[in-house]
């Protein structure tokens, strides 16, 4: 399609602004010559009909969670409901600014206060502070407060342990501290295989960082075990809670014996992933590393019943972005988990895994199901079958696209050759469940009776197969 | 409520598909008794959307809106103003309801969305290499710190005084681990001490980092600095406000490096800080070093032009602890909105609106240099923000302004010691002569 | 197929020894496995590299590979070719694709390396 550039042509206009009443002074006068510009930045002209018809157009190009089932594992693509973006937009909520005084804004300061609060429940930690950005910006909170602990400790220590099934924010949030990765092997049920975690801890082990349930989707019955291990060598565990959605009300982490677990909010708590971001990742603490939590924290004042916001904590790690974390989407988590409440978040693990569960038994025969045990709310097939008729995960992966479909995620976790990796969540209904089991079905038959069909998808999508390979050789980024 | 659709019927027919009789019984299998929750969660009972919708606008109504207050608050959020259509678009569901656009085939939209995004801010910077944004203006900065780093090898960050306290808060957390030296270049009149940059700037830098216009509102003497980091391996940082750029000549014109700032002034909501987005640009040669979301044109099999995200080899999930950062995302939807912002106003419309904020801004400052207890921080030139030190406590005059609808300005003291009770006023286009006026009234009788 | 006049490592890199130097690259096998190559990173003329370190990188759209060399010495010449085209080398593994030259400090080196018939074997296996 056109750019918005292409489109654009000198005299066309959307914009409007109120006149300029106050007395004008030469533009000389208040800014040096050599700041100032000679002429305006290209940027497109247009007007604004053209504007809405630009992009709603490319809007209709995507693929999104409302308009088709979205298995794309380890993501959570559950259904976002429209009422917590109403409240997300009202005036008291979307045009506060960060810097009033705290009595003006008591209404943010309690919901703050509260959803952390519900967050701590969730987990089984002791305090959340809501200021991450990002689940991987929760990981960079979780590690930099490991090392300030180990720091204040007398020694930082060099390593930290991450499992071969993580996902690539771990290892890449260690390194950011300057830690160096060792990696643990997987046992034949996907959990951490003890024996190379024994041989690996030693006192230059900072950390573990585990995803339970794991990224193949299942619960590492060790976890336990695992965690005593690693505090009996003095390092601490950290909880990666890309996985939260299959335990509500289920497990916690914290009782698991985990130090630090980082919450996604666009993920368990239902706030739209918009294209990538804007996210949020809130950061669980126990006791031993609660003196590091990033500042402010909200707190209440028991006497008056006021809320503040607390800079006064010596041993804080300090701040993770400018202000207080992405409150808009603190709001819709808010709303999600008010709505729900306890039952509401206990049935969500509770379909999450069935749907789980019985796509999996539906499709195990069809596909390798390498880790052949109960699952959690997401499980791993391999199309290592299919790629010995020549067709690999990522064809299969373009071939939904033409029954509209999303693709589950490919190639990961990288200890499951050819993987698939299908997380349904819980709003999806057993019809799209079904629908999708036909489909994957019939892929796994095309790959043995018209391969090509499946080489040469997409078929239905705006564009076909893009050049992936002479974008990386030779970007064109504008 | 829970947005469920299974009904119990469905349930039972998967239940006995499985071979189960009840969900539990798949917990059972998977979680070890000693880690199992055998209470329910203590979390209130859910509620009916109408009683939500009532309750959170409760909530809301304890908050003061800007929509009911005349605002002269900035530091880094600002209450410019944003039209309707940018809201309409980004609610589009599929603009705001998919996950990152990894299968481009299936993501066109998104994707030269953060395309055209890329292309207005390289335009706006002056430089070739712009990314599909990071989470905010502080963590750019940060992340502009470890690139210098990297490529150069140095050890040393100095970053003056005058850029935001918690953009310099955030960057220490970033270089946390990393064998890294914060120094912080003093100020001097309100600006960067530009002898003590001479002083300070050495082979061992590997970046200096300016804010301009800084966070008091002045503007830096960009063309000094940058002539003197010319004859350094250290690169050159810029933190920008980019709609400044609708009168500000471009940074690269100085020499910049690395330019970085917040998006939120394009076309997003001031959300009590956040969600906003980073601005990440740089020169060609970092390309492969930048960390976070890159968008590139191509062709399809059939020709036809099409985008994807590229030089993936540099993110988490394929290099892992060797990635040039941890991010996983661009605040994609926010530099959507960024994008539709700066097509609605066009060359004309930055032009005009920085030089509303500008002229303005100069009113409200002429009118406060007349009140007794105020004082200028600075003669520098300034773009919409500048300071003033009080003899009356600011959180007096600042309350009197709240009781008649405007809230004033902030006092850096908090960050700035040596400032006490120092104002930092913020005007937008959105003011109006007899905002300020008021504004300035109130604070008389003060 | 695998040329016969080259020496192999268990990396898929191959060694053309001439009298003193000795030209590195990847073999068609790696090429392969990788996929369209799109970028690569070789050592700087003038570098003493040794046997088996990592001397560079090779990366494909979604993966990346550290280039080895199979063999000591002193960096004397890279291929710009295979630089600003880096699709060269998966047109020409054995040919134009060629990664860099050596100045060989140790000849012994190549009596370690496969020859062409035992390396097909072992790709054969994996």
């Amino acid at each position: 399609m056109e750019t918005i550039f292409d489109i654009s042509r000198p005299g066309a206009k959307a914009y409007s602004l109120p006149p300029l009443d106050v007395p004008v002074k030469p533009l000389g006068d208040l800014i040096p010559a050599n700041l100032l510009r000679d002429e305006a930045p290209l940027l497109p002209e247009v007007s604004e009909g053209e504007i809405a018809r630009h992009y709603t157009n490319l809007s209709n190009m995507d693929f999104a969670v409302d308009t088709v089932f979205y298995p794309l594992g380890s993501c959570t693509m559950k259904y976002n409901p429209k009422v917590n973006e109403a409240i997300a937009s009202m005036g008291g909520f979307s045009n506060i600014h960060p810097y009033q005084d705290e009595s003006q804004v008591q209404g943010a300061l309690r919901l703050m206060h509260e959803l952390a609060q519900w967050l701590a429940e969730i987990g089984g930690v002791k305090k959340v502070s809501l200021q991450p950005a990002a689940g991987a910006q929760g990981e960079l909170a979780g590690m930099a407060m490991i090392r300030a602990y180990h720091e204040r400790n007398g020694n930082p220590r060099s390593k930290v342990i991450i499992p071969d099934s993580a996902h690539g924010t771990n290892p890449a949030t260690a390194a950011m501290l300057g830690y160096k990765v060792v990696t643990v092997p997987s046992d034949e049920f996907g959990g951490v295989d003890i024996k190379s975690l024994e041989r690996l801890l030693d006192e230059e082990v900072a950390a573990i960082v585990l995803t339970n349930p794991n990224t193949l989707g299942i619960f590492d019955k060790n976890v336990v075990k695992i965690n005593e291990m690693v505090h009996s060598a003095g390092a601490l565990s950290f909880c990666d809670g890309a996985n939260l959605n299959a335990i509500l009300g289920k497990s916690r982490p914290g009782d698991m014996g985990f130090d630090v677990l980082q919450f996604n909010l666009h993920k368990t708590f239902s706030t739209p992933h918009g294209g990538g971001g804007p996210g949020s990742g809130p950061v669980g603490v126990n006791e031993v590393l609660e003196p590091f939590l990033p500042v402010p924290l909200v707190e209440k004042d028991g006497a008056v019943g006021a809320y503040y916001l607390d800079y006064e904590r010596p041993f804080s790690i300090g701040k993770m972005k400018a202000f207080y974390g992405n409150f808009g989407v603190m709001v819709k988590a808010y709303c999600y988990i008010r709505s729900l409440g306890a039952e509401g978040l206990d049935h969500v693990s509770d379909i999450a895994v069935l749907n789980a569960n019985y796509l999996k038994n539906k499709l195990e025969g069809t596909y390798i199901l390498p880790y052949d045990i109960p699952c959690m709310h997401e499980f791993v097939l391999s199309a290592e079958r299919q790629k010995k008729l020549g067709v690999k995960a990522r064809d299969i992966a373009k071939r939904l696209l033409d029954f509209n479909i999303h693709p589950p995620t490919i190639y990961f976790p990288l200890i499951v050759d050819e993987a698939l990796m299908i997380e349904p969540t819980e709003t999806e209904s057993k019809k799209a469940l079904d629908r999708f089991v036909d489909v994957m079905k019939q892929i796994a038959e095309e790959a043995v009776e018209n391969p090509d069909i499946i080489l040469t998808a997409p078929h239905n999508t705006p564009v076909s197969k893009l050049n992936e390979a002479e974008a990386a050789r030779h970007p064109h980024l504008k | 409520m829970d947005f469920i659709p299974i009904t119990d019927q469905e349930k039972s027919e998967m239940l006995k598909f499985l071979g189960i009789k009840r969900v539990d019984e798949l917990f059972d299998l998977s979680i070890p008794d000693e880690v199992r929750m055998r209470r329910p969660l203590n979390l209130p009972s859910g509620i009916s959307e109408y009683e939500l919708t009532r309750e959170l606008e409760n909530i809301s109504k304890e908050n003061a809106s800007l929509n009911d207050y005349v605002s002269f608050l900035g530091g880094g959020a600002y209450d410019h103003f944003v039209p309707k259509i940018v809201d309409a678009l980004i609610s589009l569901p599929e603009f705001y309801t998919p996950y990152t656009p990894y299968q481009a085939e299936a993501s066109q939209g998104i994707l030269q969305s953060l395309f055209e995004y890329q292309s207005m801010i390289s335009e706006l910077t002056g430089l070739e290499v712009a990314n599909a944004s990071l989470y905010d203006g502080s963590t750019s900065l940060a992340e502009a710190a470890l690139l210098a780093h990297d490529i150069t090898k140095k050890n040393e960050v100095l970053v003056s005084e005058t850029v935001h306290p918690e953009y310099r808060e955030v960057l220490k957390n970033y270089v946390r681990g990393l064998g890294v030296t914060i120094k912080t270049v003093p100020s001097k009149n309100g600006q960067t001490d530009i002898s003590a940059i001479e002083d300070m700037i050495s082979e061992n830098s590997a970046c200096a980092i300016i804010q301009h216009p800084n966070f008091f509102g002045y503007l830096e003497d960009m063309e000094r600095i940058g002539s003197i980091l010319d004859g350094y391996t250290a690169l050159f940082i810029a933190a920008i406000d980019p709609l400044s750029l609708g009168l500000l000549k471009s940074p690269s014109s100085f020499g910049v490096d690395v330019v970085v700032g917040e998006g939120q002034y394009l076309g997003n909501k001031i959300s009590f800080g956040g969600p906003y987005l980073g601005i990440f640009a740089c020169r060609k040669d970092y390309i492969r070093r930048v960390p976070g979301r890159l968008v590139s044109s191509t062709t399809d099999t059939k020709g036809r032009t099409g985008y994807v995200l590229t030089l993936q080899t540099r993110e988490q999930h394929i290099r892992r602890e060797k990635a040039t950062s941890n991010i996983t995302t661009s605040e994609v939807l926010n530099a959507i909105a960024a994008a539709i912002y700066l097509s609605y106003i066009g060359p004309e419309g930055i032009t005009e609106i920085a030089h509303q904020c500008l002229q303005k801004a100069h009113y409200a400052h002429d009118r406060l240099s007349k009140i007794s207890f105020l004082e200028p921080l600075s003669d520098a030139p300034f773009f919409k923000e500048f300071a003033f030190k009080s003899k009356k406590p600011v959180h007096e005059i600042n309350e009197r302004l709240f009781s008649e609808g405007i809230i004033g300005g902030i006092n850096i003291e908090r960050w700035y010691s040596q400032h006490p009770d120092t104002i930092l006023f913020c005007v937008t286009e959105k003011r109006t002569k007899d905002e300020i006026d008021r504004l300035v009234e109130v604070m008389e009788a003060a | 197929m695998t040329p016969e006049d080259l020496l192999y490592n268990k990396e898929h890199e191959w060694v053309k020894a001439e009298n003193n130097n000795a030209v590195i690259g990847i073999t068609d096998y790696a090429q392969d496995a990788l996929g369209d190559i799109v970028y690569v990173d070789l050592p700087r003329i003038g570098q003493e590299i040794k046997a088996g370190d990592a001397v560079g990188e090779i990366e494909s759209v979604k993966s990346t590979a550290d280039l080895h060399t199979p063999v000591s010495g002193k960096v004397v010449e890279v291929n710009q070719q295979a630089v600003d085209a880096p699709e060269t080398i998966n047109e020409k593994p054995y040919g134009d694709g060629w990664l860099f030259k050596i100045e060989l400090s140790d000849r012994s080196e190549l009596d370690s390396l496969m020859n062409s018939q035992v390396y097909e074997k072992y790709t054969e296996e994996l």
